[in-house]
This record gives structure tokens, sequence and C-alpha cells, in this order.
């Protein structure tokens, strides 16, 4: 059965390996859902967020093919309740629409986004939490008109330890 | 505390920190954005020794074929652009092969990357997927540390290519030169730690088995694990087959050698591997050439896996106990937990495997009633004049399975073939880097009609460096094994398959190589013999029954057990 996984690969900071993460998706016909990279909590050790769809069979044979890359130090898998995780979207929208279409204020107030800048042309809308929340509060703003929408990648902590630490002393 | 430095260039930095890692012999092909490399090479003629081969895939094989024999590091240099991605076919095999290489490519000068460059390509990305790691290197102090992790990368661990690439102002630029070999890399752990529990576990599974039967592969070779096998099998009495990369860790008359699995294995191990009761995969990745179709493979054993490579473990056959490490290692330290054994009515089913095998397959091979010569009868006759000592290269396709189910060997590391990507054109290149590597020893390339005009070019690398190969064609005017495949397969359709061949005879001579044709069984042993005795390159062509083909055989997707004998 193919279940949602959240894929975070502890690695150098090197060129290349983004390449090479990609590639051992490719090569097993796995789209991507989302990818973000970010520093992580160990210093000069970069952190590789990847959500993907696959069976636990595959993911396990994927993690192993991602930690046999030189400089990746460990990769480790996980369903949505073995971690805390969020997206942030990004909602560009006319900024006539603020005192034209009153209903928008409520929109905000009510799904607890924040609005990031306004100007007299543009007003931006900035909303973190789960993929419905984000997905929500489009669909509510779509028939407005939205002049741009952005939405990152997952990113996620795990509830349990991951060790990185450790893991590279013993390398 | 701080290193002697000298000032010198970048390029000469390439070919000192070469040396320093104790390589003196280098394969490639000259070219624009290597200029500089070569210039200092030429300055340093006298303890690095350059083979120039006449395309840069010769000269990766011939890098393979050295490394494979002599458990070095292959060296291998090559331009940018086009000789860059001519060494791709190379290091694709090197990596399936998990042979230790490390490839120097030349790079258009930093400040036009990206540009189009005449002869740039992205060779970093274009070889990321087969290479174990690889690495841009565009300033000049940065040469000798990526050469150092580059040889430690490739030979330690589960060897494999690795590929450095250097721009030109790199090479042309100079830097504070000193050598330090690299011990570490902090994210890569060559060896995993063997867990005491997992080896008991294994051992208890060896001493309770009533019907236990080992496959090794290559790993055995790899981690130099030749003498533990041999301990293990000998005191637990377990029969023992071989993938086509483990040929030759294990002298091919050991009382407790059945032969090879797989595809075109031997009757009795395919049969058997579904009637064992626990198998034991020393070094070997189950690829499907040698599992046929998973669903039926060994499913009424328990299986222990010793592997140097986590990831191979549970990739294509689930296994009970998973015995991680070094080979010699691991074999030696399960020693001490195996009893001794002798498991004498098992070993004689193979035995008796082997009986109809011989009947129905190896007789006529060996000793054929029909008037057209057949492959295994000259391996057998060059068996017969080097007694199984010679290094033995194959090409790929039906030779090369004939090769390796025919040839003896009593010498580790002995057999050179293109076994995970079978590429066609390895073996001519590969011989000359094997007889390189073992300038003492008799290679002996067998080489398909097909085959050896993929890479014929290298007859000039024999021609210019003298490399004393011997070369056996063995023309049957056909890509045998895939005419044997239209034929089972495809009604005797023969598409593409049938070759108008050139006058090889003519072609070796024209590389001044003495060259024999033998087309009648009566003159094969006396060919054989004066190629043997040659202590130059010889080529003999052998005329082969046309449609001769392989078997046993597992047709792709069927059950090891429904191994057909013709």
């Amino acid at each position: 059965m193919e279940e949602l996984f959240t894929i975070s690969v502890y690695t150098e900071n090197n060129p290349g390996l983004l390449n090479r993460i990609a590639t051992i998706f490719l090569k097993r016909h796995i789209n991507i859902e989302s990818l973000n990279v970010s520093k992580s909590e160990i210093e000069n050790v970069h952190r590789f967020t990847i959500v993907a769809r696959m069976t636990e069979v595959s993911v396990k044979k994927l993690v192993g093919q991602i930690e046999k890359q030189i400089e990746v130090i460990k990769a480790y898998y996980h369903r949505d309740d073995e971690i805390i995780f969020h997206e942030t979207a990004l909602y560009k929208i006319a900024s006539s629409l603020l005192f034209e279409k009153r209903e928008i204020q409520n929109i905000i107030k009510k799904s607890h986004a924040t609005i990031v800048t306004v100007n007299p042309k543009f007003f931006v809308i900035e909303k973190t939490g789960f993929r419905k929340e984000t997905e929500a509060l489009y669909d509510e703003l779509a028939p407005y008109g939205i002049m741009q929408f952005v939405r990152t990648g997952r990113i996620s902590v795990s509830k349990t330890e991951m060790r990185i630490s450790e893991q590279l002393k013993n390398l | 505390m701080s290193l002697k430095t000298e000032r010198i260039s970048g390029s000469e930095a390439v070919v000192r920190s070469l040396l320093a890692e104790g390589a003196d012999l280098a394969y490639g092909y000259p070219g624009g954005a290597i200029m500089p490399i070569y210039d200092e090479l030429y300055k340093y003629q006298d303890k690095l020794h350059h083979v120039l081969t006449r395309h840069e895939q010769g000269a990766i094989h011939a890098a393979q074929g050295f490394a494979r024999v002599t458990g070095k590091v292959g060296v291998c240099l090559a331009t940018s652009g086009p000789g860059a991605t001519n060494l791709i076919t190379g290091i694709a095999d090197a990596q399936i092969d998990s042979t230790p290489l490390v490839c120097i490519t030349g790079q258009v000068a930093s400040h036009l990357l990206g540009t189009d460059a005449f002869q740039e390509t992205d060779v970093i990305s274009i070889s990321a997927p087969v290479t174990k790691w690889n690495v841009q290197v565009t300033k000049s102090q940065d040469i000798p540390a990526a050469i150092a992790k580059a040889f430690f990368i490739a030979k330690s661990g589960r060897p494999g290519p690795v590929l450095i690439d250097i721009t030109k102002d790199a090479q042309l630029g100079e830097l504070d030169y000193s050598y330090e070999k690299c011990t570490s890399v902090r994210s890569y752990k060559p060896i995993p730690d063997t867990n005491v529990e997992q080896l008991k576990a294994a051992a208890e599974l060896i001493n309770g088995a009533k019907k236990p039967f080992i496959v090794f592969g290559q790993g055995v070779i790899l981690g130099e694990a030749e003498a533990e096998l041999k301990a293990l099998i000998e005191k637990a009495g377990i029969p023992s087959a071989w993938t086509v990369l483990g040929l030759s860790a294990l002298p091919t008359n050991h009382y407790l050698n059945v032969g090879m699995v797989g595809m075109h294995g031997h009757y009795g191990p395919n049969k058997l591997t579904n009637e064992c009761d626990v198998l034991i995969a020393i070094g070997m990745r189950f690829d499907d050439r040698v599992t046929g179709t998973l669903e039926t493979y060994a499913k009424q054993a328990k299986v222990i896996h010793f592997d140097i490579d986590p990831a191979e473990i549970d990739k294509n056959v689930k296994t009970d106990v998973a015995v991680l490490g070094d080979s010699k290692d691991t074999l030696g330290k399960i020693l001490p937990f195996i009893n001794e054994n002798k498991h004498e009515e098992w070993h004689n089913e193979f035995k008796r495997y082997r009986e109809i095998e011989n009947e129905a397959v190896i007789n006529p091979q060996l000793k054929p009633t029909k008037e057209g010569l057949t492959m295994g009868e000259v391996i057998n006759q060059v068996n017969k004049e080097t007694k199984g000592d010679a290094i033995i290269v194959s090409d790929v396709g039906q030779h090369q399975m004939f090769t390796v189910r025919y040839a003896d060997f009593t010498t580790t590391r002995s057999n050179v073939t293109s076994g995970g990507l079978g590429t066609m054109g390895f073996a001519l290149p590969a011989a000359i880097g094997a007889k390189m590597g073992a300038p003492k020893r008799e290679v002996v390339a067998f080489i398909g009609d097909g085959g050896y005009q993929m890479t014929c070019q290298e007859l000039g690398t024999i021609l210019q460096t003298g490399a004393a190969v011997k070369i056996v064609v063995l023309n049957n005017e056909f890509l045998g094994m895939v005419r044997q495949w239209q034929q089972l397969f495809f009604d005797k359709r023969y598409a593409s398959t049938v070759m108008t061949n050139p006058d090889f005879i003519k072609l070796a001579e024209a590389y001044d190589i003495q060259a024999t044709k033998v087309s009648k069984r009566e003159d094969l042993a006396g060919a054989v013999k004066e190629m043997i005795a040659s202590d130059k390159s010889y080529f003999l062509e052998v005329m082969i029954e046309k449609e001769d083909n392989v078997f046993p055989m597992v047709p792709t997707g069927a059950s090891v057990s429904d191994v057909r004998l013709s």
C-alpha cells in the first residue's frame, strides 16, 4: 500500500548532492511531492525534507540508497503521526479588494493568517499550517482573484530524537 | 603543525598526488582541457607510465582490467566534453561491478563554465548516478585533497569509481603543495559494524541446517576473504556455488565447488536453490540474472546475507539474518561458532544433477560429435595449455557464458568480465589492463565477433605498448546471444544479428600481431599451443558452429528451478 512519507536527510553542504538525491527518486520512478533544503540544528550540516508517496518497502530501500551517498550523514523516514509538520503559503491579492470586498477581512481573521505587507497595489497574506488549511484559505480567496500564490515544501521535526550528533561522532 | 609545502602548478600537483597514492600507471587520451596535466605526465614519465589508448572507453576498461586483477585503484584520464562522455560506459560498468577507479577529466576554464564553451559538458551531472562520488575542482589548492579523498573513497568499503573534474585554470594555477592521505570522511562509514548477535544467529542457522547452500559473489574477492570462505565451507561441509563475478575466489576443482548459479549457471545449483533449507549469500547482491523470478526464489529457505553494503540487505531477497561487515572479518569471526559437519547426501544431490548436465550439455560441448567447433572445446583446449593458471578475460554474450562455465581457475582475481552492466567491447581493453597489472601471468581474452569490433581499435594500444595479450575471437558470424533469444522467443526472426565480418587475420596483422585462423577441429590444439607458447600478443580466430546455444538456461521471468537443459 502506498503511503505518504516524510524523508529527512542530513548531509554535508556540498554542491551536486541535490542532483544525486533527486536521481535516486527518478531512477525508481517516484515523484517528489515537495522538497525543502535548509540548515539543521548542527553547524555545517544541511537537511533535506522530502515528501513522497510510496510503499514502506520502497521507502526503506530508497533511504538505504540515499544513505549510501558519500556526503549523506543519515536519512530517516516518518509517517505523518510521527512528526510535527507545516507548510507556509503566500497569497498576493489586489489592495482594492480589501475595501471593495469586506468579506476578505473576515476570511483573513478567521483563518489566523497574517498580513505581511500592504501597499497601494497589492497586499500579501501568509498562512502557515497543514496542507488542508492553506488549501482551504486558497479556496476561499480564489473567487476574489489571487494575483500570485506560492507554497513552501513541507518542513517537519520528528517527535522522537534523530541523534545526528551521535551519528556524526560514530562516523 | 604546518606541513612542508612547495609552490607548484595544479597539473603537477595532480601527477604528484597520483604518485603519492602509489599510482604508477594511468590510461588515457589527451585533449585541449587536460593538456597541462599531460605536459606534467611528460616530465614525470619515468615515474608515472601513461598508456595512450585509442579511445577513452578503451582507457577506462583497461583501468578496470588493471584494478580487477591487482585490487589496486585503476587510474584513467580524459579531456572535457567527448573525452569525458566516452568514459561514462566504463564508469557505469565499474559502479555496478564495484571496481575501484579514479577518473580525472579536464574541464573548460572556470570562467567559461555554463557558457556552452568548446568541449564543455556537465560531466558531474552526467556521471553522478554512476559514480560512488564525484567532484569538480576549480581552484588549484583544492587538487591534492580532492585526489586524496577520491582514492580513499574509491578503494574503501564497497569499492567504486570516482570522478574528479578539474578546470583548466585550476591545472594552470599554482598552489602550496603538500600531500596528506585521506583516512576518513565524516559523513561516510566504509564498513558497517558487525552485530555479534547476528553473527551467532547465522552460525546457529548454519549448524542446524540439513541442506545448507552457499552462494558467493565478488564480495569475497574484494574483501580478500578467499581463505576464510574456504575454511568455512570445508569446516561446515557446505556445497558452494558462485556468481559470475565470484568466479575464481574458489578453485574450480575444489570438492565443494558445485558451479555457477543463475541464468546460464549449472543445473544443480539452480535446481537446489529451491530445495536448500539455509541459503548463505556471501558478498553477492541477488541480481535478477542470479535469481530469476523472486516470487519463487528460495522461498523454502532461511536466508543469511553477508554483505558490506547495508543497502543490499533486503533489496531483492528478504533475509532472515543479515551479517554486515567486511567479508574477511565476518567470515573469520563466524568460523569458531561453526560446527564441523559433512552433508554428503545433500552434496550428492548436486553431483547427481551434474551427471545429468554432463550428459545433456557439458559432454556435447567438450567432446562434440558434430562437425562444427564449439566454444566449450576451445576454452577447454586453453585450460589444457594453461593448466587453469591464466587470467581469463571475457566480453559479453554467448562466449562469455561459455567462458565462465568452462574456463578453469586455480587463482583468485583471475576472472575479468563485465558482469552487471554487460558491456560489449569490454574484453580487449580490459585484457590490456589485466596484462599490465599482472605482467608475469598469461592473459587470455575470449571475445565474440560482435564485441570484438566494438573496441578493436585497441589493437593499436597493443601495437604501441607490446602488451602480450592472447586474443581468442570465437566467431559464429552472429550476435550470438541475441540470436539465441530470437531463436527461442522470437520465432527465429534474426533481426540485425547476422554479422558480415572483415578479415580479422588481416586486421590483426595490420597491427603486427601474429594471427591464426582455425576452422577445423584438428587444427585447434596446435594453434592454441602455439598461442600460449608465444611471449608476444597473439590473435586466434576460431570459426564456431553458427547456431549453437548456451545451456542450461533460466528464461527471463522463470523460476531457477525451471532451468532448461535444451
